[in-house]
This record gives structure tokens, C-alpha cells and sequence, in this order.
């Protein structure tokens, strides 16, 4: 087959292409800017005896712009979030260190030893776990993601915001979570038939409460205790928090310490006030529990510099929290035409799901997309579809076709295509 | 299959069965009293409220000292954000708040029991939570100037913006 083939006018080049041949790639896509390396680097590691071992690693100094970055409330430090760098990272896992925070009233310090889950309520037998004797259930892990139902906010204003892909659309990340089935606990205190609704409640100091149907707790969710392999990070709810596949992040509540069974859901400030969207006819929508499927190129993304034409790979993530990735398809031409990506396995229902394929870039303007198709049909919309449906006053739940423009110095934007 | 085998695989999967279905039953009773002293969750009917009172006129005092630094002079807005709003929840510029989004009055006195003021979190006693609360439901022209709240009286204010929810994901029953 010959290249002509492959390519289409916009520069996509067949997904399989990278497999085929071994091409030649252009020089590394490089950041901007730049981070000077640590002046105490010997010039030929292979001349001086190592660094000792260490309790626990770290990344490299040299990464160091790989970070978490903050907004929080300036009068309050422990309100605000952090986002993921996901310019900055590969595969579906995100380092449990980079996982991305909500927290409303900072992250509480809790004694696990003391620690309690108190399950009550609509129960036969009212019971209280401690994280020790939770350590001893059978556990469950699963990959998945955790997303913000804010995740992407800014993306509602008349303008986009400039900024890296991460701290636009990084209120979400992707984990190997592992703990108990809440079915287990649910069934052990034994539920009453009139129960319908669990009231979720954490120990921190906004005592954060939501209601979660009953029929989700059954069916997937996960009291989980560790978070990649190691116990949960303070910032990911240690001691335990729980884990609802593919819902609203608040759902995923952590430093879990109750849960109450009732008939009807608390109308706690967070399932009322916040977490609903305000549509166009002045009606809000509540309990809009699923992340619906979304994706994004993270590389390049802005902030990346496309330093010389030639061959590059575009690399993106895609999910959904109603199954797995079907489908991501790519656009250089602002959605005239599109290719579809390589999707790399494991593709797993409500997970991240890494998406590539290579692109000739020509040295002129283009614009660059991904539209995201998941198991159910569903199809990621375009910003202009979503605004139409929605209007902008939602906040929450924003999951359009992100558009990164690239210059003619091969530099990349933010806009709206 | 043999009944060696059979027998090999209904042990195997009553195995299956109980790893999924059963945990080594850890829990520990919870006695009235332990349930008594946990959290409680605070319904639009009025459950889980505790008993007390407190008056618009206390209310302003507590509001003015503790709230103002952050959501300024009568909820009109600071660094945590207004609470109050003259604006629409329609048109170009909605302006959702306490007074014109909140569709419960309990939810308001539960969140700032246990949230606010957000340096010091339970720090307000039951009567005082009362109090702030009708403080702000006056500011939303729900109560006047000389009323009182309890846990009677507060699952009866009907804020105006009750009705404005659709459930998405989830039925009433
Ligand atoms: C130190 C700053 C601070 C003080 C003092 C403070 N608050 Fe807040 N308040 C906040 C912040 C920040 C939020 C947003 C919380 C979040 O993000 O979850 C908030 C949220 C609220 C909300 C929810 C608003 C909404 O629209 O959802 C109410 C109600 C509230 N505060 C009432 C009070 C009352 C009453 C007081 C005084 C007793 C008080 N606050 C004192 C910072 C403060």
C-alpha cells in the first residue's frame, strides 16, 4: 500500500501505520518551555557509583513541572481542586500522586485505628466495621475513572480558556481501586425492603453527605482501601473511601464513616445547590449521576510545540461511565473529516481508554479533534450541539468535542471548532 | 463428567458463590445509643432535625460577626460566594442562589451545621444554627423581621424553587 493510501488531506495517516513499518519519527514533540536539568548530574553516569536506595520513590527532579496544579479558594486553603497534568502523562493509569483532588474543606487527618463505617438505617442489624476487620473481606479490584461532575467547567464560558489540557479538562483520572463489594456489608447488615436510597457520609470538615440509589451500591460499588497497589492516599479518602463506577465523582465519597439507609434521598447542599444544572428554561436537572463519554487529545495539546513538519503521533484518552470505548475518531481538518484511532488495550467499561494515530503534520494551521463513541451508541457531541441543548449555565457535566488548534510555528491552542 | 468431578466443580463454585456473596461477618452491632450519637441526616420533612430556636434578630448578630468576611454584608457575595440574589434562574445572565435555587429550607440549616463557618465547622450550637438560618430565609423574604425558626416551623417554609428539579438518573418512588 502505498502512503497515498493512508493519508488523508488533513494528514492522518492509517492507526495500523505505526505497527506496519517502523518510521521515522520527527524530533520529539518538545514542552514549553523547557526545564533547565539539575546542575549535579554527572556527565557519564557510567564513571560514578549511583544514588543509595530509597523508602519510597520519587519521580525523577527532572520532572518536576509534572504537577498537580491548584485552584483554591483564597480565603479558604482547603477549598478548591487540583487538576491532572494529562498533557504530561501516558497509558490509563494516573499516578496515585497525581490524582486529582475536590476537596471543600481540606483533607482530614484520620486516625485509621479508630476509624469506623457505621451502617444503619432501613437494616436488620445495625453494624460497625473497623478499616481493620474490612482488610479481611474478600476483595474486588477494577480499573476505572474518577471524574469530577465539574470536570471541564470552564469550557461553558464565551471564551476558551487558555491553558494545558489537564487543568482544563483533568478533574478526572484513572485508577486500579481495591476493597470490599458494599453489596457484602449491605447484605450483612441485611436492607429492608422499603430502602431505596443510601445517604453516604464522610469525616471531614464539611461533613460531605450524598444520596446514592441503592440499586448502584448493589450492583458495582467498591468500599475501597487501596488505590494502585498501596493504601488509599489522605487526599483519595484513607482511610476508605467508595468507589461508583462510572458516576459523578462526588458520589465517590471519601473518608467514608456512614451510611445511612432511607427511603428517599437527604437533599444534602450537594445534591441540591451544587451538583445540578441549571438549563435555558430555568429548570435544573439533579441526580445526573453517569459521566457521559468523552475523550480528548492530550498530546499535542497546548503548551506542546510542534518543532519541525513531519510524523507525529496524536494521543488521547477517551471514556465513558455507561461501558466501554466503542470508538474514537480524530479530525486535523476542525471535524470536516475524520479517521479512526488505534484504541489500546485493556478497553474496560468506565475507564480511561488510550486512544492513538500517527499524523503527518505539513507545516499549515489545522485543527485537531476527537469524537468518542462508547458500547451504548453514545455519541460524544460537538460544543455547539451541547450549548444548544443545554445552554451555559449548567456548570456541570460538560463533555463536548475538545479543539486544539495548531499554528503555522506549530504551536497549539484552545478554541472552539 | 465423573461425579469426582462434579463434586470438584459444586464445591467449586459454592466457593465462588460465598466469596461473592459473603464477607467473614465482621460487623459489630451498633446499639440505639451508638446510633443515637452518629450524624444525623437531615430530611425536607424535618427528620433528623434537633430541637431548638432561634430568631431572625439573633441570627443578624451571628451572621454579621461570623459569616460576613466571607459571603459579605446580607449574603450579597465574598470569597465563598453569595447567598442571596436579586437575579433569575432565566435569561442571559441566570443567578442562582439560597433564595432563588434552594428547593429546601432544611437543607440550609443542615449544611450550616455541619459546614459553616467553614474556619470553625460545628461550631454553632443548635439554637444559634437556627437562628442564622432564619436570618437568611428573612433575607429570601420567607420570613419577617421578628420571626422565629424551630424544628417545627422550618420544614414548613416552602422555598420558591421547590418544584425546579428533574431527576435525571434516578425514579421517585
Ligand atoms: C472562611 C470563609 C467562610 C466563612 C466565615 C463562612 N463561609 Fe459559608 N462558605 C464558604 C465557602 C468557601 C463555601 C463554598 C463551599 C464549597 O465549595 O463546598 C461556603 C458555602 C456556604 C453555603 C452554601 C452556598 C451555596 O450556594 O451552596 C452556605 C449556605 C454558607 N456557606 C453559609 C455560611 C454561614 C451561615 C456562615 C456563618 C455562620 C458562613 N457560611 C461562614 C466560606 C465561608
Amino acid at each position: 500500500m502505498s502512503e497515498g493510501d493512508e493519508t488523508s488531506a488533513s494528514g492522518l495517516l492509517d492507526r495500523r501505520l505505526f505497527l506496519r513499518r517502523g518510521l521515522r519519527w520527527s524530533a520529539a514533540i518538545a514542552a514549553a518551555p523547557s526545564i533547565a536539568i539539575a546542575a549535579d548530574i554527572p556527565s557519564d553516569p557510567t564513571r560514578t557509583p549511583g544514588q543509595p536506595f530509597s523508602n519510597y520513590g520519587q519521580p525523577s527532579p527532572q520532572e518536576k513541572a509534572t504537577i498537580r496544579w491548584i485552584s483554591a479558594n483564597r480565603a479558604v486553603a482547603g477549598n478548591g481542586v487540583s487538576w491532572t497534568p494529562l498533557h504530561d502523562l501516558e497509558g490509563i493509569i494516573t499516578p496515585s500522586g497525581l490524582h486529582f483532588e475536590r476537596h471543600h474543606n481540606g483533607v482530614p487527618q484520620i486516625d485509621a485505628e479508630a476509624h469506623r463505617l457505621s451502617v444503619h438505617g432501613l437494616v436488620q442489624r445495625p453494624l460497625s466495621f473497623t478499616i481493620e476487620a474490612l482488610k479481611r473481606y474478600p476483595q474486588r479490584s477494577r480499573i476505572g475513572f474518577v471524574e469530577c461532575g465539574g470536570n471541564s467547567n470552564s469550557s461553558w464560558n464565551l471564551e476558551p480558556l487558555q491553558t494545558r489540557a489537564g487543568y482544563l479538562h483533568g478533574l478526572a483520572s484513572n485508577s486500579e481501586w481495591t476493597g470490599v463489594p458494599l453489596s457484602i456489608v449491605l447484605d450483612e447488615a441485611g436492607v429492608d425492603p422499603a430502602a431505596r436510597w443510601l445517604v453516604l457520609e464522610a469525616s471531614d470538615a464539611i461533613g460531605m453527605n450524598m444520596s446514592l440509589p441503592l440499586a448502584k451500591a448493589r450492583k458495582d460499588c467498591l468500599l475501597a482501601l487501596y488505590q494502585n497497589g498501596e493504601r488509599l492516599r489522605p487526599e483519595q479518602g484513607y482511610p476508605l473511601r467508595l468507589i461508583v463506577p462510572g458516576w459523578e465523582g462526588v458520589l465517590n465519597v471519601k473518608w467514608l464513616s456512614r451510611i445511612e439507609l432511607t427511603t428517599e434521598p437527604v437533599m444534602s447542599r450537594n445534591e441540591t445547590s451544587r451538583y445540578t444544572e441549571l438549563q435555558p428554561d430555568g429548570r435544573a436537572r439533579q441526580f445526573t449521576f453517569v459521566m457521559d463519554v468523552k475523550s480528548l487529545i492530550t498530546s499535542p495539546s497546548p503548551g506542546h510545540l510542534l518543532n519541525e513538519k513531519g510524523l507525529y503521533e496524536i494521543r488521547g484518552l477517551a471514556w465513558s461511565g455507561r461501558g466501554k470505548i466503542k470508538r474514537v475518531e480524530v479530525s486535523a481538518d476542525a471535524g470536516k473529516t475524520w479517521k479512526p484511532a488505534a484504541l489500546q488495550g485493556p478497553v474496560l467499561p468506565m475507564s480511561f481508554t488510550r486512544f492513538r494515530i500517527p499524523w503527518r503534520w505539513d507545516g499549515a494551521a489545522a485543527t485537531l479533534q476527537s469524537r468518542a463513541v462508547d458500547d451504548t451508541g453514545a455519541v460524544q457531541p460537538t460544543r455547539a450541539a451541547l450549548v444548544a441543548k443545554r445552554g451555559r449555565a449548567g456548570y456541570f457535566h460538560y463533555n463536548a468535542i475538545v479543539s486544539w488548534q495548531v499554528s503555522e510555528d506549530g504551536e497549539l491552542s484552545h478554541v472552539y471548532a | 463428567m465423573s461425579t469426582p468431578e462434579r463434586l470438584l466443580l459444586a464445591s467449586w463454585l459454592l466457593i465462588a458463590t460465598a466469596a461473592q456473596a459473603a464477607g467473614p461477618g465482621l460487623g459489630k452491632p451498633l446499639s440505639a445509643a451508638d446510633i443515637a450519637a452518629l450524624p444525623r441526616s437531615v430530611f425536607p420533612d424535618g427528620r433528623g432535625l434537633a430541637a431548638g430556636r432561634g430568631t431572625v434578630s439573633d441570627g443578624k448578630v451571628i451572621y454579621d460577626a461570623q459569616c460576613t468576611s466571607c459571603h459579605g454584608i446580607a449574603g450579597r457575595g465574598g470569597s465563598g460566594g453569595h447567598l442571596i440574589s436579586d437575579g433569575k434562574l432565566t435569561g442571559a445572565d441566570p443567578d442562582p442562589a439560597v433564595n432563588t435555587y434552594w428547593p429546601y429550607a432544611t437543607t440550609l440549616w443542615d449544611f450550616t451545621r455541619r459546614a459553616m463557618p467553614m474556619t470553625a465547622p460545628g461550631s454553632l450550637s443548635v439554637d444559634e444554627t437556627y437562628a442564622v438560618t432564619a436570618y437568611l430565609l428573612h433575607l429570601s423574604g420567607l420570613i419577617e423581621a421578628d420571626g422565629v425558626l424551630d424544628e417545627q416551623s422550618l420544614p414548613k417554609v416552602r422555598m420558591p424553587n421547590r418544584d425546579g428539579f428533574d431527576w435525571i438518573d434516578a425514579k421517585r418512588h
